[in-house]
């Protein structure tokens, strides 16, 4: 009889582990077939495609608690357990299961613990002297004021082992420390909190695969909205377009280090913040992330595939890859072939050439953009700002052989549309106002109509732009609340700053935004999208439509 | 086929799971298929799961093109959800399936504007000579105003044409009719809403059921909703099959079912809700959803009966006779599941993230996603439920609820929110009765019997902290017989609380080793045993015999 | 401790559920998932332990309503729990009572899917149910009379003719005149919800003991004859397979079930015994002049051979869909028609009621 394998699926669909996580456990049951395992799984969520009963060989329809896959593990006695592309769920299993002699297939949990606790990470970043922000995890509101203090403000303040940013915040002085913390400390008990430097940088992020030895970083993604929003809820492009050759190295070769020095054997998802030139490890995680699903559709790369193989044992330089930087050279998709070998045409550049300093990237291929898409009209009294919290339940893709098309189809996608011919509405803090400035010129370039409140008109007004001023509702009536539930905004575009009672205002505006149905943008880096796409939104026909496969060949 | 793009609340990993199946089902059928859908995260969106994909926005403008492009034979638009239904609608009312010669395949498009059409469907009805509860459609703020003083208090408000029912309510006075009408004027894609007789209390049960265009009809499931009338069906916990209803009860309400889907002409899947007088053989029709629903995707892991791919070769012309049951190999798929266990659904909440928001639960949906499970009692059921969730709760204890004042908890009982199965535990937990919280609740005094039950054993293991230790093991064993988890019962006898005398709780850790009883795992065959089946779908529980190793070893 | 004892040596333990005796009988599972009430009490299941799949029963209690007969029929119950505390506006009372105060055996909390595939597995067997040590039960197990040796429908059988109108039992001199059809039913093991969907469509039903002869039968004056369903093996009523031939072209005939077996019979046909029947309420049959398929209450263990049914004579109108089986029949010389499945339903699906607007139709066109 054939080995039997244990997949770990991912539980109910919740904000920050969706159906991503679905999609990766899926691909690993096809993977482990085609290596001539028997693939088993648990879950207990019964919207998916991994609790189809013919998609595995067996469906254990149960609770992906210990209690219970230990139960099942009784039951089956399989070769291993899988517990990467099961979220954080899965994860948290890791540790548990193997104190129980149950063998975690693929990067060890003493691998995923170094990545998840704290102090066994930092010593891991200084030991391979790759910079990262600095900070520490403290295990009180004192240790958190001294760590606060002697980094700097503003820093992030998050609780350990939680996924999806939740209780995470941008804390910008004491007192803003002292009355967030306990919410952070509360939201994973008995776990320490972490406190960061925050950096206010270009953050990307990369999805690599490991047989331990080699890595394979099948793409960059470069976050178009600014570290402080969380990854999940920001619009994410592939291949980078704004990060320089030498950042971009930086990234490859941090990504194999920490990979071979970890012994990942499956997948890994590194978060970085960029300054001054100079990436930043943000964050490592030692597992399926959910950009997976859209990294290996635009790159080509089976990427959960390749990962169960080298958790399997097999080697990526057998499979035909080796350590480097996948990109696509665009021209006629390979042969179909064995399910482990790319869809699309491209070539490794070797890791080697990376650690020799910046390496000249082909032009891009296609372009992709991933932008998140919110349920804001269902959840009464929730804020729609966009912070370190995720909050966003869904995503789009949009892909295009030019960026700013790929940009546009997934603003459209994510229902970013201009409702109406009325007022594009603009009311940005004054960090932004530059950026907004621009922003407003490309709008009024292309037939829109502002308005904008106090400070945001007057920048404008110096910038001789035209827009319509209307009042703050503390300014008295009419105001920019009248203006939107008479529905003559088209869309808002509102970046919050960080005075209280001006944020209340403004969190009651993009509320009245949401109730109304009219699009709100509350990144400047977003409303630079769609000032970026202007010329797309007046003829939509300048983007293609193309079957997926057919961008890759142009 | 259409998809359902990105996840919101309302929309989630179901379509993707009723959207994979209709495309392996339609391709067994010989025929091409042409995807659109614009999120990535998704196994439809695989490169091999439909034969030409298109990863573009889901506007009418980009379906239009690719339907320009690949000149498709037929749109199939019931399996994507409503974003499927109102995109194909569009592209009808816009011409565009007649310039290309489009065919739609499965329910007529009239069927399905008289399912979702208030008036229409009233019409339907009446002629059919379906209960349908009073109500009055409302298409301007003139008429909202106009019924305010006609229409009777607690009243429902339900906007036409929107996702999961955005932005309905409950309205007890005039000002929140006013208020809440208006804005579901707004969200409606027509301007339609119904305002309706409350049937606050009533008991809420759903039917799924199919037809093919031969007019053969069948229930896949029925499902009985603990919460009753005025919660979501989505945001309720569901039980499978019915427990409260007789036999006379369950069939009335099934030819109900089948005498709508008749009258309404679908060709697929279809799910029809009922309320249901607790105390008479009265009841309404609510809704009726001519589409694969959230609903079909738990009745078919509920039941193993593939309804989205029984749906789409529906939608091509075959006859629920000439398709094969695959899970008994052997018999059609013209014949209802008998189930011979219990299902309990219940919804995960977004409100650990949320912590602001509104916890309040109506007639608008609110959860992200959900877990099912699946035993041969509904104590177990629940329990496995509950701890698969991913909640702080594991069990029946709620630190919240368990805090509140008897005030505070009268109202948790009355109000529905995410944390009111909870409150009606901590009712019992005080004493007051299963009368009094099914007063306060109106939930079914069958499920706070059952609820009474557990919590007894709840009772008597904190209980036995201070009693003798032979009468542990007995104790710890119908805990976990009855569905405890072993941490729980750990918990509850407290085995880590210093306090305790040492010698007890090691007695009670050996206990919970000693005790522990291994599950065996049984079919989900959707026959209860009747015929043999080769389906490796299993679910645990404290049974005799083992299903699972009788496959394994043939 | 109770056990159930099967007939091939297996033993299953449980607790006890209603009466305190020894039950034996022949194990059968139902697949319902409701109707307890309704199947305890149909006479169909003399002689039977009914064994229900679905795991939790009695959770609507018991009701004034809903018996099929005056009593209760079958030879004893199992299933996984009994529900102790039922919830539905009509429960008057718990199920393990009323077992109890009828007399009923039966046990609980037993694993029913293993039994239910056994039965697949090795078809129907004798059973018993008993709180004796099994070693010493065996015996009485073995000694009884089998199912198939019994004789069960004049133990169910109603002793002396009656009838039913509007408003249920009548006295049988009650003036015709208000009544559009007047059906005599042959009682083998009737079920008291035919006579309710008859009485719907105008029909007043005269109920005789099974065994009246043709003449007599003929006597009450007939639109039609209705042969009921009942329990036991249809090959052992000659008597009464004889009266339906007597009947044959003197009046219409209708068969339900047993009564669709008997009236094959009186055609020339044979029956044979399934390895484990059909008892369920969602079994599919399709009709062959319609191609429709409707989902049906079913509860028999013997079918008809189709292969024995006299060409010309009888024709097989519809089919099981799972099985092939043959589920209605029509002789169209003789004015006869009948049907395998329950369209009472009680409990099951109400999707065949129709065959009795159908029945009624060919009762001609009435009284004068």
């Amino acid at each position: 009889m054939k080995p039997t394998v244990l997949v770990l699926g991912s539980g109910p669909i919740r904000i920050g582990q969706g159906i991503e996580f679905d999609y990766s456990c899926v691909h690993c049951i096809w993977a482990l077939q085609e290596l001539g395992y028997r693939a088993i799984i648990v879950n207990n969520n019964p919207e998916t495609v991994s609790t189809d009963f013919d998609t595995g060989d067996g469906l254990y329809f149960e609770p992906v608690t210990l209690d219970d896959v230990m139960d099942v593990i009784a039951h089956e006695n399989p070769i291993g357990v899988v517990v990467q592309f099961g979220g954080q769920t899965a994860i948290n299993l890791a540790q548990g299961l193997h104190d129980r002699d149950v063998k975690i297939l693929g990067t060890s949990e003493s691998a995923i613990a170094a990545a998840e606790d704290r102090d066994l990470f930092e010593r891991f970043m200084t030991k391979l002297g790759l910079p990262k922000p600095e900070g520490r995890a403290v295990r009180s509101l004192a240790q958190a004021e001294g760590v606060a203090g002697e980094i700097g403000y503003p820093v992030l303040v998050r609780p350990s082992f939680v996924l999806g940013g939740r209780a995470m915040e941008i804390v910008y002085d004491l007192d803003h420390l002292r009355a967030f913390y306990a919410e952070a400390e509360d939201a994973n008990p008995g776990q320490p909190v972490l406190i960061d430097k925050y950096m206010l940088g270009k953050e990307a992020e990369v999805d690599v695969i490991s047989d331990g030895v080699d890595t394979l970083v099948p793409g960059i993604m470069e976050h178009i909205e600014r570290a402080g929003v969380h990854s999940g809820d920001s619009m994410a492009a592939y291949p980078a377009v704004t990060l320089s050759e030498a950042v971009q190295a930086q990234m490859v070769v941090a990504a194999c280090r920490i990979a071979r020095e970890l012994g990942v054997k499956g997948l890994m998802n590194i978060q970085f913040v960029v300054e001054d030139d100079v990436a930043y490890v943000l964050e490592v995680n030692p597992r399926a992330s959910r950009t997976v699903p859209y990294l290996s559709k635009v790159t080509g790369v089976p990427m959960v595939d390749l990962a169960t193989r080298c958790m399997m044992g097999e080697k990526l330089r057998d499979l035909g890859y080796e350590s480097g930087l996948w990109v696509l050279t665009g021209g006629p998709n390979p042969p179909a072939g064995p399910s482990h070998t790319p869809r699309a045409a491209g070539r490794i550049l070797p890791e080697q050439a990376f650690v020799a300093g910046p390496v000249a990237l082909p032009k891009p291929v296609v372009y992709a953009v991933k932008a998140p898409v919110f349920s804001f009209q269902k959840l009464r009294k929730v804020e729609p700002r966009l912070g370190p919290e995720m909050k966003s339940t869904g995503e789009i893709l949009g892909i295009d052989n030019t960026y700013v098309a790929a940009l546009y189809k997934a603003l459209v996608a994510s229902h970013i549309q201009f409702r109406g011919e009325g007022y594009v509405l603009m009311t940005v803090r004054d960090d932004d106002k530059p950026t907004g400035v621009a922003i407003a010129r490309e709008l009024v370039r292309n037939g829109k109509r502002l308005a904008a409140t106090g400070g945001t008109h007057r920048a404008l007004a110096d910038a001789r732009i035209t827009a319509h001023r209307v009042n703050k509702i503390r300014e008295g009536n009419p105001n920019l609340l009248d203006l939107i539930l008479q529905g003559e905004v088209s869309l808002m575009i509102n970046t919050p700053g960080t005075d209280r009672v001006a944020e209340l205002e403004a969190a009651h505006i993009r509320r009245a935004c949401i109730e109304t149905g009219v699009p709100c943008v509350t990144s400047i880096d977003t409303a630079e999208a769609i000032a970026q796409a202007m010329e797309l939104y007046a003829d939509p026909s300048r983007a293609q439509v193309l079957r997926l496969q057919e961008y890759f060949t142009a | 086929m259409i998809g359902s793009g990105p996840i919101v609340i309302g929309q989630a990993a179901e379509f993707d799971y009723a959207g994979t199946q209709a495309c392996k089902s339609l391709k067994e059928e010989g025929h091409e298929v042409v995807l659109i859908n614009s999120n990535p995260a998704t196994i439809m969106t695989d490169w091999n799961v439909a034969d030409a994909l298109y990863i573009e926005p889901l506007t009418p403008e980009f379906c239009e093109r690719v339907i320009a492009r690949e000149r498709p034979d037929a749109v199939l638009p019931t399996l994507g959800g409503q974003t499927g239904l109102n995109l194909a609608t569009e592209l009808a009312d816009r011409g565009v399936l007649e310039t290309y010669g489009v065919r739609l395949l499965g329910t007529p498009l009239s069927a399905i504007r008289k399912a979702e059409d208030r008036e229409e469907f009233r019409d339907l009805m009446r002629q059919i000579k379906e209960p349908v509860p009073e109500s009055w459609i409302i298409e301007s703020e003139a008429q909202l105003e106009a019924v305010l003083e006609v229409v009777p208090y607690p009243c429902i408000i339900r906007p036409a044409y929107t996702l999961g029912g955005t932005g309905g309510g409950i309205a007890n006075t005039r000002e929140e009719l006013w208020e809440t009408g208006r804005k579901g004027l707004k969200l409606s894609m027509r301007s339609q809403l119904m305002v309706e007789r409350s049937l606050l209390g009533w008991k809420e049960v759903e039917y799924e059921v199919m037809r093919d265009s031969a007019g053969n009809c069948i229930t896949v499931c029925n499902m009985e909703n603990l919460d009753p009338m005025g919660v979501h069906t989505g945001d309720s916990i569901v039980v499978a099959p019915s427990q409260t209803l007789s036999d006379i009860e369950y069939h009335m309400l099934r030819t109900a079912s089948l005498k709508i889907i008749q009258a309404l002409g679908i060709e697929g899947g279809c799910n029809v809700q009922l309320a249901v007088n607790p105390d008479s053989f009265d009841y309404y029709v609510i809704e009726v959803n001519p589409r694969v629903s959230r609903s079909s995707a738990l009745a078919s892991k509920a039941t193993g009966y593939p309804i989205a791919r029984v749906a789409a070769k529906i939608a091509v012309g075959r006859t629920l006779d000439q398709i094969d049951n695959q899970v008994t190999g052997t018999t059609k798929a013209c014949f209802e599941p008998a189930l011979d266990y219990c299902v309990v659904k219940i919804p995960r909440w977004p409100f650990d993230k949320f912590a602001t928001g509104d916890r309040n639960l109506f007639t608008q949906m609110k959860a992200t996603g959900e877990v099912m499970a699946i035993d041969r009692t509904f104590e177990s059921a629940l329990m496995k439920a509950i701890r698969g969730l991913e909640v702080r709760s594991k069990d029946l204890r709620h630190p919240k609820t368990q805090a509140f004042t008897d005030e505070e908890l009268r109202h948790a009982i009355g109000k529905p929110t995410d944390e009111r199965l909870w409150a009606l535990v901590e009712g019992l937990r005080r004493g007051w009765g299963v009368d009094e919280v099914n007063r306060l609740s109106r939930v079914d005094r069958w499920f706070l019997r059952k609820l009474a039950k557990l919590l007894a054993v709840e009772e008597r293991l904190l209980a036995a902290r201070t009693g003798s230790s032979e009468a542990v093991d007995a104790l710890v064993s119908e805990a976990f017989l009855i569905g405890f988890p072993s941490v729980s019962i750990g918990a509850l006898l407290g085995i880590d609380d210093d306090r305790l005398d040492p010698g007890f709780r090691a007695a009670a850790k050996g206990a919970i080793e000693a005790q522990k009883v291994l599950p065996v795992f049984k079919m989900v065959d959707t026959c209860a045993g009747e015929f043999e089946s080769a389906t490796p779908y299993y679910y645990g529980t404290f049974e005799d015999e083992d299903d699972a190793f009788a496959v394994a070893s043939s | 401790m109770r056990y159930l004892l099967l007939s091939d040596g297996t033993v299953y333990s449980g607790a006890p559920l209603g009466a305190d005796a020894d039950a034996i009988g022949e194990v059968v599972f139902n697949t319902g998932m409701t109707g307890y009430q309704e199947v305890l009490s149909d006479p169909s299941y003399a002689g039977q332990i009914v064994l229900f799949t679905y795991p939790l029963i009695g959770n609507y209690g018991i009701n004034a309503d809903d018996f099929e007969s005056a009593r209760l029929q079958a030879a004893g119950v199992v299933v996984k729990e009994a529900c102790d505390a039922p919830s539905n506006w009509r429960s008057t009372r718990l199920l393990h009572d009323l077992l109890k105060e009828r007399g009923l055996v039966g046990i609980q909390g037993v694993d029913t899917r293993a039994i239910t595939k056994r039965i697949r597995s090795g078809g129907v067997a004798m059973g018993m149910i008993t709180d004796r040590n099994p070693e010493d039960a065996f015996g009485d197990l073995r000694a009884a009379r089998t199912y198939d040796e019994t004789d069960f429908v004049e133990r169910v059988t109603t002793k002396s003719p009656y009838a039913w109108g509007y408003a249920g039992f009548e006295r049988i001199d009650e003036p015709m005149a208000e009544y559009r059809r007047r059906l005599v039913v042959l009682d083998c093991g009737l079920k008291y919800n035919i006579l309710r969907r008859f009485a719907a469509l105008g029909c007043r039903s005269i109920v005789l003991p099974a065994t009246t002869p043709a003449d007599e039968v003929l006597g009450w004056e007939p639109d039609g004859v209705l042969f009921s369903p009942g329990p036991g093996d249809p090959a052992r009523l000659p008597t009464i397979v004889q009266t339906a031939r007597d009947l044959l072209g003197k009046t219409p005939i209708f068969g339900i079930c047993l009564g669709n077996q008997i009236l094959c019979q009186a055609l020339g046909g044979r029956t044979f015994k399934l390895k484990f029947g059909h008892r369920g309420a969602n079994h599919p049959v399709q009709d062959l002049r319609t191609g429709k398929v409707t989902i049906t209450s079913q509860n028999h263990g013997y079918a008809v051979d189709p292969s024995s049914l006299p060409s010309g004579l009888a024709e097989v109108t519809q089919l099981n869909v799972n099985d092939g089986t043959v589920e209605g029949i029509r002789a169209k010389d003789f004015d006869a028609t009948s049907i395998q499945y329950h369209p009472e339903a009680a409990p099951g699906p109400w999707d065949s009621r129709p065959y009795f607007a159908e029945f009624v139709e060919k009762m001609g066109a009435g009284r004068r």
